[in-house]
């Protein structure tokens, strides 16, 4: 690998910028394709799309036979955490150590401090507000924290109308049952509201804040990776 | 907040280029790891890198530790200015077995040094 393409790709990693590095397996040349990009071959245009898609590399023969390496960068994968309380402190540690940016909102700003949540983006402007300026795409992961409709409920709808790939929502079976209604009120689906995991998190009988936040990791990454 | 400067620690497997980087900028002989296909149950997915330094020192992982000593070692003999190299090992092959993939799979494994500086 030449050092002008590592550099670009740590650069391109810095700047969130989906990139694949792909590699003619022969004799080791390199390129950098961008998902943006339409100036390169035609195969090599879709199967960089393929794999930013899948979000996972492969082997590759190209027109001529010969074999290429295509290895997606895809920018890291995000959550946003609506309420600052007490799991949203394990759960943003939790998520970083697994490679997530993660966004606390929370305009209570006793919660949402910097002492509670020490390298952590803080938002403290209104959920729906917050929410909109957040692209909630693919990579991106929603949970409401708060137990407050008039916090929790805007983060739900925008959640809903986006294809985020996990949402997630506090609450009893109880509480859900009535988070249910609303949103049927506000005119969601059966099947959109479905989308939301609530009670939040895996059934493993946690109790500690931390035990919550590792419940909710796990179907995470049941939700992304099965 | 001031990183320490020497440590390697779980976090920073998933900074391995970056780490690359910051090595080559120090004036080291960097290599690069990289799992390129996987077969059966393979400890790493395709993708996994590691960063090798030329004083042995690395970071990331291309298996469970199995097969790292053995890279490290082709990656060091690449830093005078040798080519790409893909390596095979899995449990059909007796050199692999020796190294220790005992997890059952086979991978390939793409290693190849950085040329130029930073």
């Amino acid at each position: 690998m030449k050092a002008e393409i590592l550099s670009e790709l740590v650069r391109a990693r810095a700047e969130k910028r989906p990139v694949v590095l792909a590699t003619r397996l022969s004799n080791g040349f390199e390129k950098l394709v961008y998902q943006t990009d339409t100036q390169a071959e035609k195969w090599l245009v879709e199967a960089v799309s393929e794999v930013l898609r899948a979000d996972k590399g492969r082997v590759q023969a190209d027109p001529d036979g010969e074999d290429w390496f295509l290895n997606p960068f895809n920018p890291p994968l995000r959550l946003v955490i609506l309420g600052a309380v007490h799991i949203a402190q394990p759960l943003s540690k939790m998520a970083e150590l697994a490679n997530y940016d993660v966004t606390v909102i929370d305009p209570r700003t006793a919660f949402a401090s910097e002492e509670r949540f020490p390298g952590v983006t803080l938002v403290t402007e209104w959920p729906d507000e917050a929410m909109e300026k957040i692209d909630l795409d693919t990579r991106t992961a929603v949970v409401t924290l708060t137990h407050d409709p008039k916090l929790d409920d805007p983060g739900l709808h925008a959640a809903l109308k986006s294809p985020c790939f996990y949402i997630g929502a506090l609450g009893s079976r109880k509480t859900h049952g009535t988070r249910v209604e609303r949103l049927t009120e506000a005119g969601f689906s059966e099947d959109e509201i479905a989308r939301i995991h609530g009670p939040v998190g895996l059934a493993i009988g946690a109790r500690s804040p931390a035990e919550i936040a590792i419940s909710i990791m796990a179907q995470m990454t049941e939700r992304l990776r099965t | 907040m001031n990183e320490p400067p020497e440590t390697i620690s779980e976090m920073d497997h998933d900074k391995v280029l970056e780490q690359a980087s910051n090595w080559l900028k120090d004036g080291h002989k960097v290599a690069l790891a990289t799992v390129i296909e996987t077969w059966g149950s393979a400890p790493r997915p395709v993708g996994s890198q590691l960063a090798i330094r030329d004083d042995a020192t690395f970071t990331g992982s291309v298996s469970g530790g199995c097969i790292e000593g053995d890279v490290v070692t082709r990656a060091l003999d690449k830093l005078d200015g040798g080519a790409a190299e893909v390596v095979e090992y899995g449990v059909s092959d007796a050199k692999a077995w020796e190294v220790g993939l005992a997890c059952g799979g086979r991978i390939r494994i793409m290693i190849e040094p950085v040329e130029g500086n930073a």
